[in-house]
This record gives C-alpha cells, structure tokens and sequence, in this order.
C-alpha cells in the first residue's frame, strides 16, 4: 500500500482543486474527495495496471460527483460552479491581478458543465486530449471540438464583459 | 516533416504546449501570417493563464486532516472489532472447542483432510481475506508468474490459475495459506461489483479423486472437487446455479493444463 501514497497523495491538491470547481462549495468539495480516496483505498487492488493513477483518480471523483449532483438535482436544488464571489475561489491575489480573476472565473461560470470540465482538466490539471477522453467517457473529438466552443465561448463573454463595464459605468472601468 | 494543413486543433494544441517542436514551429509561422488567428490564440492563451493563477491557491491551501490518506489506509488496515473482542470470542470458541470437540469428534468424523475440511479451510480463507479491504492478496495479478511459482513451491506441485474473465470473474491475485493440512494456495476473484470469489487448492491425504460436491455454509457457498490427489474448492456469495459453472470452467482449465 505504500506504493499508494507515493502515487495518490501528490495528486491531492490538485484533486482538490477540481473537485471545488464541481462542487458547491469547499465543504461539498473536500466531502467529495474524502469519498473518492476512500473509494481509491478499497478498490486499489482492482486498478488496472495499463491505467496511470492520476487519470483514474479524476474519472472517480467525476463519476462521484456525477452521482452526487444527479441525487440533488433529483431533489430540487440548483446547484452550479462556486459562487465567483466565494472568498474560496478567488485566492489571495493582488488587486490588479484579482480583477481578471474574478472575470475569468465569472465567465468560465457560464459555460456548459461540460465544456467547463474539459477546460478545467486541460488547461489547468494539464491532463493530455487522450487522459481527459478516459476520465469524462467521451471520445477524443468530443473533448476537441468542447474545448474549442468552451474557449471561444470564454473569450467571446470575457471581451463582451469588458465591453459591458465600459458602458455601464465608468466606475467599473478598468485602468490599463 | 508534416506539412498538412494547420487544424483547429493544432491550434489548441498549440495554446496547451501539446505539439511537437516541428508542429509547433510550423502553428507559429501560420499564425505570423494571419493576425486574426494570432489574436484569438493569444486571448485563448491568456485565459489558460489566468484560470491557472485564478485557480492555483486552491491546490496550495493546506489538506485538512479528513484528507489525509495515510490515516484513511491505516483505519482501511485496522480490524472492525476492538482486539479483545476478538479475543474473548476466541476464549469462547476454544472452550466450546474443549468441551464439544471430543463428544462431537466421531460425528465430524469425514472432516478429517477430506473433500470437507478442504472445504472448510477454502470458506475460512473467503472469510478472513475476501472481506478485507485493504490487502485481500498477498501478490497480485500483476505479478502472477512469482506467484504461481510461490504456491507451486510451496505446495510441491505446479499449479496454475484459473482464468475466469470469460465470466465476468477477474484474478485479483493469491496468497499461501496454512491449513491444517499443509500449505494451501488461495486464488482471489472479483466482478465488477466488487463480488469476490476464493479458490483454495491443496495435496489431498484423504479423498484423492473426489466428484464436485456443492454444500452452502451460512452467506457463502463452496463447490469442491479433486482429481490425482489434488484438491480444489471455491467459495463465493453467489447460488449454486452461478457458482457451479464457474467451477466448471476452473476444472475443466485445470485438467487442460494438467
């Protein structure tokens, strides 16, 4: 089992930070990935050994959370992205730094849940077109062609957001 | 050299550092050449950056103790019941044992090496191992070869595992176990319900070619047989009707490869 520590632990944080992005909030987030580590100890044995760990660690915590939004949604509860304005998603940036942030994070907000995935595990997991097919069951096309509506869905709501501040209220504007 | 046309994808490929150096350098020259191209890249670019800076304290807040994953193997590896619960159950048990054991000794008689005790031994290795999440096996499937020559060592004759995946069944992987009866090789199985079967072989003293016998024992059934004085005996959670063609299989693999 130590061979699992070595493999798993150094992917925690990294987890965590996919796992806040699916879930509700940081409570919600870290519950999910408790369950999904726990489910990596008991069912370590039956990994296949083709598979690399980390790519199997994100399919688990997507399915969980896929099982967990499925149930609330059967109940009747919105549940999306963290808010924008959670202090949780924001870090600890420097002013100038944290208004684009906000921006990035409001407008990766409006995406569909599964062009937002597929970004997220490309552009900030670094996981490869291939590994982010395996974790999402999708095929590799699948992953393209969401990759290119997500980003030029980003980009189109980011420049439109700067556009809006503009004119809404020189109070907003940013100085450059 | 690739000279094929640069594609979307290339292109974000090109924005997660995906592309080869050549590929690369030819994405770079396209999109010296077409400014407008240039310009949506480099936004997409940015965006990366700025969700990975936006993003980046999450991964560096500290883990809190609920996460942490040497705890979850240590209580995965620690028994259900407190020891001396274990403890006083086997005090129990050994007085039973003192007491019923010589008045029941010629009723019990046929248990002595024969197809039933291999049956019993095979359903205390399903008990102590198939119910354990942490190290079910002591080798795994991955490294069958060493472990086919450990029990084929151990038990003086060579041995070979059974494969089931024609069924549904994977090998997870096996142990030596004691028996009272000698050294015994235990073969773990499991669907992809989490379902485990165990199969225990060992040389047989009594019952040396022994048809297959179906007996149910509690939760769990065995299926055991044996042939030219080996033994075989599988358990699993499973009915008759499901547990005996998959004994079935194993035998007849068994007397293939024999």
């Amino acid at each position: 089992m130590t061979d699992m520590i070595v493999l798993i632990e150094p992917l925690i944080p990294a987890l965590r930070r996919y796992a806040r992005s699916l879930m509700r909030d940081r409570s919600a987030a870290d519950d999910l990935l408790q369950d999904c580590l726990e489910r990596a100890v008991s069912h370590w044995h039956q990994r296949r050994d083709d598979g690399n760990a980390r790519t199997w660690m994100f399919t688990i915590l997507h399915n969980l959370a896929i099982n967990r939004l499925q149930k609330t949604a059967r109940r009747g509860v919105h549940l999306d992205i963290d808010d924008a304005s959670d202090p949780a998603l924001s870090g600890r940036p420097t002013q100038e730094d944290g208004l684009h942030q906000q921006d990035v994070l409001r407008a990766l907000k409006t995406l569909p849940e599964e062009q937002r995935n597929v970004i997220l595990l490309v552009s900030v997991e670094d996981l490869s077109y291939a590994e982010t097919a395996k974790v999402l069951g999708i095929p590799i096309g699948t992953v393209m062609s969401r990759l290119a509506r997500g980003r030029e869905r980003l980009r189109q709501v980011l420049e439109g957001e700067v556009n809006n501040k503009i004119e809404n209220g020189p109070h907003l504007r940013r100085v450059k | 050299m690739n000279n094929s046309p640069i594609t979307e994808d290339d292109l974000h490929a090109y924005v997660d550092q995906a592309l080869s150096t050549a590929r690369r350098d030819q994405v770079a020259q396209y999109l010296e050449q077409h400014p407008d191209e240039a310009e949506r890249i480099a936004s997409y670019r940015k965006q990366r950056d700025q969700l990975r800076s936006a993003l980046a304290p999450i991964s560096e807040e500290p883990v809190p103790p609920e996460l942490n994953l040497a705890r979850m193997l240590d209580s995965a590896r620690r028994p259900r019941f407190p020891v001396w619960r274990s403890a006083a159950a086997a005090v129990v048990l050994l007085a039973v044992g003192l007491t019923g054991g010589w008045s029941l000794q010629t009723l019990s008689q046929p248990a002595t090496g024969g197809i039933i005790a291999l049956a019993d031994e095979a359903t205390y290795s399903y008990q102590v191992y198939a119910g354990d999440k942490g190290r079910p096996v002591e080798i795994k499937a991955s490294d069958q070869d060493s472990l086919v020559k450990w029990v084929s060592n151990r038990l003086g004759h060579n041995v070979s595992v059974p494969d089931l995946t024609g069924s549904g069944y994977r090998f997870m992987g096996g142990r030596v176990v004691a028996t009272a009866h000698g050294p015994a090789g235990m073969f773990m199985y499991d669907d992809d319900n989490g379902t485990r079967l165990v199969m225990l072989t060992r040389a047989m003293a009594a019952d040396k070619n022994s048809p297959m016998l179906s007996q149910s024992a509690g939760l769990v059934q065995r299926i055991s047989w044996s042939k030219a004085g080996i033994g075989y005996s599988l358990v699993g959670p499973l009915s008759t009707e499901v547990l005996n063609p998959l004994a079935n299989e194993m035998r007849r693999q068994i007397e293939t490869n024999a």
